[in-house]
Parts: structure tokens; sequence; C-alpha cells
């Protein structure tokens, strides 16, 4: 167990080029796509060990291992690796930098080949279906046809689930992990707060900004601060700070950082700034909130029955950003449409962010279902 | 597969959505789904058993039954079954009727508490009786609404439902072939029904 992948690079692979624009969902196309990925463990001769990882919002295809020098892993190295869930001595593991992203994959900061400039707002607005139609551009090209599983948690489960829906045939498994099917109003209203940060920061400039000196810094921090408040549970925050004053006794009384929250969030949002793009901010909240693959039921049953995928939806009992309600409103749909879903509240303290940490028992439900998987494989 | 379940097993029609209440491992949803074209779903609280029926390949909603049929769409399934459980849960009565909302047909087994061996237990010795098929003392039993057959028949008939088919257990849970017909509810060691309506 304690030792994971090793040490790992991040690859590229134009995926869409030439005479092969990628067209959207929306009808709009990319001249040039280009994909950052990872993989792990080896893919077997019969080519049917494939695992691909969805990333959530502010991930990337650094899912598990070293980069050379580094001294943290990839975001979901606890998943991944020997003897983990995601076993690398049985399954070859894919995860890439979604399409929009800021992490190696084409997005709103890469040079549009019309103009030599960076997209910034012109980048066209994506469905969580453009990012499935990439990481299955990016299979071909490694030569994976059909996958054992697609896994993913938050934005990562929509993938997976948009993935298994609109293409039959394609997915052993799809593991769906507090994640949601249809954004509430609560959702939208925290993302439209988030987003708004970002564009009223004077350094926003239209989405403009990277030719600047300065970039929409305070915005995208805000952004971070307010969704990581989201992402946590109040037990969790009351464990880890409770009303604790930062490296002091007794309360400074201002309005500068105070409480140890307050530093936390604060260091949140500063280390964010340094790894994210406020562009793949807003376009990947906005794909989020109107994800809505169970909009049409008839079309739905007509794509499961076409499909053989098994769905596992997990949720956590303190996830408060997409609640047990979302997953158990997924695993409803799917099961009206004839799919055989499993379903599991999964009891964990940390929040929407339980599906990053490393948790026997969820780590047992979804080694067994990929065992499973495996098994009929 | 245990044999009374052979004999639920046996009144589920071929090709049938069902819906398993309290599945335990998985058995026989796995077999139905398996040998006889069913589509399956299950009901179970327990951890180590839900994880069974994963790797059985079985679908299950890990949680209580009770709820979990309460959020259950009505007419989702064509069958619902509910072996050896009813006894264990806390309103019975509307168990079955949530099932009847779920599906038109139901296949429910449960021991038979008027059973002569246990009426001479409690009469004779004076003790709540443990066997193979209630196995549990009376203080760690999860057994809280038992009844005997003339009992059960009573809240169906109650409910409005039929009785389509009834089969009765012997000692070993297998279909009664002995002179349990004669007075079921002195000689029967429990029994399967299927209801309708």
């Amino acid at each position: 167990m304690a030792d994971g992948v090793g040490v790992v690079e991040t690859e590229t692979a134009v995926v869409f080029d030439g005479d092969r624009p990628l067209v959207l969902d929306s009808g709009a196309a990319l001249a040039r796509v280009e994909v950052a990925y990872e993989t792990y463990g080896e893919l077997a001769a019969a080519g049917d060990n494939a695992i691909f990882v969805c990333h959530a919002l502010s991930g990337d295809a650094h899912a598990a291992g070293f980069h050379p020098g580094a001294d943290r892993p990839g975001w979901w190295d606890n998943m991944i690796g020997p003897g983990r869930p995601l076993d690398t001595d049985r399954y070859f593991v894919i995860c890439a930098n979604v399409l929009g992203g800021c992490k190696g994959t084409t997005g709103p900061a890469t040079a549009d080949p019309a103009t030599g400039r960076p997209y910034g707002l012109g980048f066209p607005l994506l469905a969580v279906r453009d990012l499935v139609t990439v990481h299955r551009a990016l299979l071909e090209r490694l030569g994976v046809g059909r996958l054992l599983a697609a896994i993913g948690g938050s934005l990562g489960g929509m993938q997976a689930l948009q993935w298994a829906l609109d293409h039959p045939g394609d997915l052993g498994g799809a593991l769906v992990i507090a994640a949601s099917g249809r954004l509430s109003a609560q959702n939208i209203a925290f993302s439209a707060v988030a987003r708004e940060a970002i564009m009223r920061d004077p350094d926003f400039a239209g989405g403009d900004y990277y030719g600047r000196d300065r970039r929409p810094d305070a915005g995208l921090a805000l952004a971070r601060m307010i969704g990581h408040i989201t992402y946590l549970s109040e037990e969790s925050m009351r464990a880890k700070f409770g009303r604790r004053i930062q490296d002091a006794p007794e309360p400074r009384y201002g309005f500068d950082v105070d409480f140890e929250v307050e530093s936390y969030l604060h260091y949140q949002g500063q280390s964010f700034v340094e790894r994210f793009d406020a562009n793949t901010y807003l376009y990947l909240s906005r794909t989020m909130d109107y994800f809505d693959p169970f909009a049409d039921p008839v079309a739905v049953q007509r794509q499961v029955a076409a499909g053989d995928t098994r769905y596992l939806v997990l949720s956590f009992n303190s996830d408060w950003r997409y609640s047990t309600d979302h997953a158990r409103e997924i695993a409803a749909e799917l099961r009206l449409a004839g799919a055989p879903v499993t379903f599991r509240e999964i009891s964990a303290p940390h929040g929407h962010d339980s599906f990053l940490m490393p948790n026997p028992d969820y780590h047992r439900t979804v080694a067994a279902f990929v065992d499973r998987l495996a098994s009929e494989a | 597969m245990r044999p009374d379940l052979d004999v639920v097993a046996a009144m589920v029609g071929e090709g049938e959505r069902v819906l398993d209440l309290g599945c335990g491992d998985g058995v026989l949803l796995e077999h139905l789904i398996r040998h006889r074209g069913c589509s399956g779903h299950g009901v179970e609280r327990d951890a180590d058993r839900f994880h069974e029926c994963i790797a059985r390949g079985v679908p299950v909603t890990q949680g209580e039954l009770e709820a979990e049929l309460d959020r259950t769409a009505a007419g989702a399934f064509d069958c619902a079954v509910l072996s050896l459980t009813l006894q264990a849960t806390r309103h019975p009565d509307r168990v079955l009727e949530g099932m009847r909302r779920v599906a038109p047909r139901r296949v429910v087994s449960l021991p038979n508490f008027g059973h002569w061996r246990l009426r001479a237990d409690l009469a004779g010795r004076g003790r709540m009786p443990v066997t193979r098929i209630l196995p549990h003392t009376w203080y760690e039993s999860p057994n809280i609404h038992l009844c005997t057959l003339a009992d059960f028949e009573d809240l169906v008939a109650q409910i409005g439902m039929r009785i389509a088919r009834r089969t009765l257990l012997d000692e070993l849970g297998r279909a009664s072939r002995g002179l349990a017909r004669v007075r079921p509810n002195l000689l029967a060691v429990g029994a399967v029904y299927l209801l309708e309506g």
C-alpha cells in the first residue's frame, strides 16, 4: 500500500486538427484540440482492462504518482496504484485534463489558430458531452476500445454518466460519485456568485487578460474560497478550525484575517490562483450548470436499452454541495430507464471533498464494483 | 440456494422486473437474473451482504427496507419479493401496502408462529421457541412482528389482497409434501405466498 505508481509525467496528444476539427454539441467548432493525459499500469493484450478517470472542476491529468521532484502526489493517488481500488497491477488507468481546462488541454488560455491569440471568452461554451468526445478521441489515439469503466467525482461523475448514456457499448461500468444529474437552484446560485467574483474583478478585462501584467487573481481566489466552503461540511470545518485564532491566543479584533478558518480560505484562494485559470473556472462551472442528461426520458430509455453499462452511484452523507438527494435522483432516473444501478450513501465527514479522501469503507465499494466488472470482462 | 428461495423463485415470472426487499447476499436475484431472464434490484441494510451483492453482479441499494420502499416509484416493478423478512419490519401492513404500490405481484414468505412445535414450546415449557427458521433468542431477535399463517391471511384479506398461490414449507424450508395442507396453521413451518390485487 505504501508504494504508489511512482514517478510519472504528463503527456500530450493532438486529437483534433486540420481536416478533422472538433464539432461541439452547440454546433461550434474547434480547429485544433490538444489533450494532456497520464496513464498508469499496462493495457492488457485483450485491451479489456482500461479505466478512464474523469476529473472534477479543479483537477487535472495528474491523478496519481509523483511528478519528478514533486513532494505531493496526484489528486487521486489514494485511489490509484498497486493494491489500491483502481489497482494498477490489474488495470490500465487513464486520466486526461478536460476540454476547456488549463493544465495542458486546449482551453480558453490556448491560442486560437485563426488569430494566434488566446481564445479568452471567444472560446465556445462547452457541454459535458463535449468533454467526453475529447476523452474518446484520446482513447482512439491510444488504441483503447471498450472501457472496463469510467469513474469520477463531481464534474468527473457527470462525465462518466454522460459517457455511459451517449455511447452505449463504450463502458462496462460507470462509477458516478458525489455528482448531480441536475444542479439545484442553490448549486447554480453558488456557481453564479463565484463567477461574478471573477468577472467583476477589474483585472478580468472581459476575459482577455492573458498578455497583461495583472490577472483577475482576487476574483479567482474569491471564487475558490466560496467554492471551498461548499466542498466542506460544517462538521469538518468545526473539527478542523473551530473558532481558533490564527497564530495568537487572543482575538486581534479587526477586519483582517483573525480566525484560523479565514487564514485557511485565504491560503486556498491564493494557492488556487497560482495553478488555475479564471476563464477555465467560468467555462467549467457553466458546463455544470447546464448539465441535464435526463431532460428527455424517452431518449434516456433508448440510450440505456442500447447499452449494457452497470452503474455505481455513490454519495456522502456530509456532502451538501451535491447531497445524497442528487445521487438518489440519478439512481432513480437510471433505474426508471431500465439500467442496473447500485447505490450507496457513504458515511464520511469531509463534505463534498469526501470523494477525494482515503476512506476504507468507500474504497471497499469502489474496489468491489470494479472487481466485479473485471470478472465479467 | 436455500430451499425456501427455490419456492420463492418458482413464483416469480419469467423476465419480470423484480424488487427484492432485504435481499441479503443477493443469491435469489442472481438466480432470477441469470436463469430466469429477470432484471432485478435488491435492498440490503448490512454492509457485508451489500458487498456480496456487488460481487455477484446484483444491482442493490444499501438502505433501510421501509425507507427504500417509500422512495420506489409506483409500478416500477412487476414483482416485489419479501422473503422471511416481514416479521422483522416495523409496520408489516404498511410494507405490504407499499409492495402493492410498486408491483402488481408480490411474493412474501414467512415463518409460521402457529406451528405445533412452537405452540408446544410456549404452552409446555413456557419458553419462547428457538428453531431452525426462528433461530434467535427473544432478546436478540430482529423478529418483532411474528404471526401465524392464519394471522397473516387475515391481514391480507383485510387490506384487500388476493392469495393467488400458497406453498407450505417444511422444516428444511422445502415445499411441504406431507400432511401440512390438512391443517396448515398447525402443521406448516412456514409458507410462501403469491399476492395479487
